[in-house]
């Protein structure tokens, strides 16, 4: 399989960082990477996605936040097969000649990029919330690097479909956050299908979910049915068990190598191991880490495990204490998907703030606004909106076409598919979203929402096709959102 | 004796700031020029409001300020009374999750259900009070979690102000709280129609020890399903003293609760309610209020009609109701509820009154909150705009009378950590 250019780029992102740090005692250099291989990127499970059919479409006289972190006032968008053709002032963007042209007069409302989530279990832990559609942590053993959770999607799950009424048009599903490392998230568009592959995000490179703190050390430091204590019991113990994974994936990789250098001689194949070659295809840059981390010390901690192993860490989840590190964050150009206002729940959750993305935001790095919640996706532009309120009120101020960006562009950044979408420019694939009002206010509503090119949301006259079979012909509610 | 070296200036100001959340006294406020949702009339645009010793004083477009009283310039802001969450766990939940000790929502002795009362477990010091008082929320339902039984236990009304918690207590016991449907039956042997069995046999025995005491204090009474202290917490619900709030969600164990408390002649306050809008003009023929969350829509087995529409349904059918958070980290997020209720199709003031108002009246004290009106207790709320928008900030709360102070440890951690700079690295 052909590396994407974004996965050059994260390669290359990752090997400027690594070379801008100081060097620490005791720290023992990166593993001598070598030419980039192949080896542990292969899909068997290959996208076979095709983007719906759409007509040419011009939404005009809106206001459009481009996600670049501009707004265009009476601004439109052009778009067709499937792609992004132009984005201006409705004056400069003059229809093209094309009788099938759709015409979408937007005056008083609004136009952005379809919302990203970094962080969902749609899915995997589907509606409705019963033990038959538990499958979001393999809690068997602390380290589950094999393991996808694309095999544990369901793609009738209606959250799918509440989403979409979101504006949610791509998603990362990922494992739970039981296990030190869970296994692989997988990326998709957030479209109907009767199989995930028909939903997997085209050349996404996958996620490698981690955690940090207390749910590893609860799941597994407690006695299990066995009466035998297994760990990790507690927080040393959690770095103890991160670090021999990556010794044995180093040394996994490097095997590998030394067989491919030596010609890949038949004879001599190395034995594969699915839960290395998952972490072998991180430590090559195929495969971006998502941190499940709350507390501020442990991202610093994580952050000094990916330098010794020499991979780099594309997003922190949660992130509740972001903000008392966020120097760190942009020093190390780590994203940071964030809650607008969970708190409590935990002691590692019990230091959040509102405030918490806005200073993320201010601090020059990457804020996003995730969900981890069936709920909270179907309304990421609001918990944004909240933060916005709140950051205003301590005297900071984030401006629409900024915050915009924490559902967007951002989110787009730390997946590796800020190529392809995420923002409104010409080439882009057409996810759009077009809003009732500001999308930042809590009267607003999708109207409709276009993945590459094709309206597969339309609140006025939505399509039973379109909804997922757990609800076909089951209440009167239905898709009553 | 530091103190007095330190100065005696900054000690009295620090004083002076921890009394300011409950015990400055009588000081009179008008809030003028602002727009004034009252809940019995028109919005004032813009008008004034006076309050003194703890109530409001007047309210108009004209309202006479008394000399001497402190003015808030209302100029462009928006003034509503305190809102009202009505179900938290608030003083009882400190942190959620393996955290041993701040947690004391429930118990597993399986002789304290209905005779759980949380008051001696709420903590008025809870950092949560602060933080969900600042957002505008002044008063509080504090219900307890089901342990042993589908009887959770009593509910109490709270304020928000200082403690100790006597002086936080507006009405103890407020209400009893109960679960049936999927989370009663799981309490129940695993069956919905044993969980009515317990609650109906609970009641009818509730009954017989009320009419006779005498006799099973000298043990000649049959026996009794449950211990004396549960059956004495559940006389108050037989005698219809307090309302009987039952957790439900699918539309058949809506209408199996409301043909419960026909039977047994009960006070009912209906809770979740998922499905509500499916059975809507049953719930507002019996008049039985509903409490709802509009933040919700994913299907479940119980609740497969969903829908943010739930509470502008309900409401369009004649139904009582108030919005709750079911929540206590965020309960703060009532406003959101309602902002999303007015979102799917709720009128924007019956909104505001679900949150305000209408708690008040069902938990039986609409008389004293829930208005701005001469002689109601002064709790008041100056937003920075429109109450429901995510946006918006509450620039001054007054819970009786007395503005609380905006400090809360969030508020602390976010200043300690404004300036990076000035933190070791």
């Amino acid at each position: 399989m052909r590396r994407r250019p974004w996965i050059l780029a994260t390669a290359l992102t990752m090997a400027a960082c690594s070379s801008s740090q100081p060097e620490r005692g005791g720290t023992p250099a990166p593993q001598t990477a070598g030419p980039h291989t192949d080896l542990f990127a292969t899909d068997p499970f290959p996208s076979t996605y095709q983007r719906f059919p759409g007509q040419q479409t011009l939404i005009r006289h809106a206001t459009v936040l481009t996600g670049t972190g501009e707004v265009i006032e009476d601004g439109a968008i052009l778009f067709r097969d499937g792609q992004i053709v132009g984005v201006a002032s409705t004056a400069a963007l003059s229809p093209p000649n094309d009788p099938t042209l759709i015409v979408v007069e937007a005056a008083g409302k609004w136009v952005t990029p379809g919302l990203i989530d970094t962080h969902s279990h749609l899915g995997v832990y589907a509606s409705p919330g019963i033990a038959s559609l538990s499958d979001g942590n393999e809690m068997t053993d602390p380290v589950t690097a094999e393991v996808w959770a694309e095999h544990s999607i369901w793609p009738q799950d209606p959250g799918f479909g509440h989403a979409i009424a979101g504006g949610i048009t791509s998603l990362q599903v990922l494992p739970g956050s039981a296990n030190l490392i869970g296994g692989r998230g997988v990326t998709v568009k957030n479209v109907p299908a009767r199989s995930y592959q028909a939903m997997k995000f085209p050349g996404a490179p996958h996620g490698l979910k981690m955690a940090c703190g207390e749910n590893p050390k609860r799941v597994y430091g407690t006695a299990r049915e066995s009466g035998t204590p297994r760990g990790p019991a507690t927080r040393m113990g959690n770095v103890a068990g991160y670090r021999t994974a990556w010794i044995e994936a180093s040394e996994y990789r490097a095997r590998w190598k030394r067989w491919e250098a030596a010609g890949s001689p038949a004879a001599d194949r190395p034995e594969r191991d699915l839960q290395l070659e998952t972490l072998a295809a991180v430590l090559e840059g195929d495969i971006l880490v998502h941190n499940h981390c709350y507390r501020g010390d442990e991202m610093v901690t994580m952050i000094d495990v990916a330098r010794e192993f020499g991979y780099s860490i594309s997003s922190f989840h949660h992130a509740v204490e972001a903000y008392k590190v966020r120097d760190y964050l942009a020093e190390n150009d780590i994203c940071a998907s964030m809650w607008a206002d969970w708190w409590g729940f935990k002691l590692e959750a019990f230091d959040g703030i509102k405030e918490n993305i806005a200073l993320v935001h201010e601090a020059g790095a990457c804020a996003i606004v995730h969900s981890d919640d069936g709920h909270g996706i179907q309304r990421l532009n609001q918990d944004a909106a909240k933060v916005m309120g709140a950051a205003a009120q301590s005297g900071i101020s984030v401006p629409p076409e900024q915050a915009i960006r924490w559902v967007t562009a951002n989110p787009a950044k730390a997946l590796g598919i800020l190529g392809q979408t995420g923002t409104l420019e010409a080439g882009k694939n057409a996810d759009v979203v077009l809003w009732s009002g500001d999308p930042f206010s809590v009267y607003s509503r999708a109207e409709g929402v276009w993945v590459d090119g094709a309206q597969l949301y339309d609140r006025t006259a939505p399509d039973p096709l379109l909804h997922r079979d757990f609800m076909t012909g089951m209440a009167p509610g239905g898709m009553g959102r | 004796m530091k103190r007095f070296a330190t100065g005696l200036v900054p000690v009295m100001t620090a004083l002076a700031l921890t009394s300011s959340a409950g015990a400055v006294g009588a000081q009179t406020v008008a809030i003028q020029g602002a727009t004034i949702h009252t809940n019995v009339q028109d919005p004032l645009e813009p008008g004034t409001v006076v309050i003194q010793d703890g109530q409001i004083l007047r309210v108009g477009r004209d309202a006479e300020i008394p000399v001497g009283a402190r003015i808030i310039d209302g100029t462009g802001l928006v003034v509503t009374p305190g809102l009202f969450d009505s179900w938290t766990q608030l003083g009882l939940v400190e942190i959620g999750l393996s955290a041993e000790g701040t947690v004391d929502r429930t118990t597993s002795d399986e002789r304290i259900t209905a005779s759980f009362n949380p008051v001696d477990g709420i903590n008025p010091a809870s950092t949560l009070i602060p933080v969900t008082r600042v957002e505008g929320i002044t008063r509080a339902i504090v219900a307890p979690s089901n342990g042993a039984s589908l009887i959770a236990g009593q509910g109490v009304l709270i304020d928000l102000g200082p403690g100790p918690v006597t002086a936080m207590l507006m009405e103890n016991p407020v209400a009893m709280f109960a679960s049936l449907g999927e989370a009663g039956a799981s309490m129940a042997g695993g069956a919905r129609s044993a969980a009515i069995q317990q609650l109906r046999e609970a009641i009818q025995d509730a009954r017989d020890y009320a009419a006779n005491r005498d006799a099973f204090a000298q043990g000649n009474r049959r026996g009794y399903a449950l211990s004396r202290m549960d059956l004495e917490a559940l006389v108050l619900v037989a005698n219809t003293d307090i309302p009987l709030v039952l957790e439900v969600h699918r539309a058949s164990d809506i209408q199996a609760a409301l043909r419960l408390a026909e039977e047994l002649e009960l006070d009912l306050v209906l809770s979740g309610v998922q499905e509500g809008w499916t059975v809507a003009t049953e719930i507002a023929s019996a008049r039985v209020p509903v409490l709802v969350n509009p933040l919700v829509n994913l299907p479940g087995f119980a609740s497969l009609a969903a829908t943010y529409e739930n509470a502008a349904r309900l409401h369009a059918a004649g139904v009582t109701l108030a919005i709750a958070s079911f929540d206590s980290h965020n309960s703060r997020n009532i406003k959101h509820a309602a902002g999303m209720a007015v979102a799917h199709g709720m009128p924007w003031d019956a909104a505001l009154e679900a949150i305000t108002l209408r708690p008040a009246q069902i938990w039986g004290v609409g008389d004293r909150v829930g208005t701005i009106e001469p002689g109601r207790v002064a709790d008041v709320v100056v937003w920075s705009g429109d109450p429901l928008e995510l946006t918006t900030a509450a620039r001054h709360v007054f819970i009786e009378g007395q503005e609380i102070s905006p400090d809360t440890r969030q508020k602390a951690l976010f200043e300690k950590y404004r300036d990076l700079s000035r933190l070791p690295r």
